[in-house]
């Protein structure tokens, strides 16, 4: 069981360093709010199931964070994206080279 | 209070992975870009809070989380509308 959970802690550590690398490589605002937003999500689930595993009696409150996460995550990240739209940035393309990377 | 490998391990890769984001968070071109930095860099600290209760054996540390992750959000959603309402 506590292998099983440190294993949960790298891979959720792991999602979050992609997600990272991912926002510093991405050349766009959209793209990076992908590469940033899902990965890191996806990295904070598996690292708050790797500490639930390790401390069985804190699930309530874990997973209170977790379905929190959860919901706000996606909204904050589609009002940041319809931000951008609004304030007139053009999405990037490969012949047009916009924005630096 | 000594970690393990894994651990130590884990604690690395996240130590990266903020370290990217204050980089993108330093030199985004434009306002957004350092807005989705600071958006992910809560969401890792909303996590790594999450493990210092693991680190230091005290589940107050959850409460802490939390309340951050809340605040984060408003944050980043008052900040994105503020540009938005700035433009059009």
């Amino acid at each position: 069981m506590e292998l099983l959970a440190d294993i949960f802690l790298v891979i959720g550590c792991a999602f979050i360093a992609i997600g990272s690398l991912g926002l510093l490589r991405m050349p766009d605002v959209y793209n990076r709010l992908q590469a940033g937003t899902k990965a890191a999500t996806l990295g904070a689930m598996a690292l708050l199931l790797g500490i639930g595993l390790h401390h069985p009696d804190w699930w309530p409150k874990l997973l209170v964070i977790a379905g929190f996460v959860l919901f706000t995550n996606p909204v904050g990240s589609s009002t940041i994206a319809r931000a951008a739209r609004i304030s007139g940035i053009k999405p990037w393309s490969a012949d047009q080279k916009q924005g630096d990377s | 209070m000594t970690l393990s490998a894994m651990h130590l391990l884990a604690v690395l890769l996240l130590a990266v992975a903020i370290v990217f984001c204050v980089i993108r968070l330093l030199r985004g071109p434009t306002t957004l870009d350092r807005v989705v930095a600071a958006d992910t860099l809560a969401v890792i600290t909303t996590a790594s809070i999450a493990g210092l209760a693991a680190v230091f054996d005290n589940p107050v540390y959850l409460d802490v989380a939390l309340v951050y992750g809340t605040l984060a959000f408003v944050g980043t959603v008052a900040m994105a509308r503020a540009i938005e309402g700035d433009k059009g």
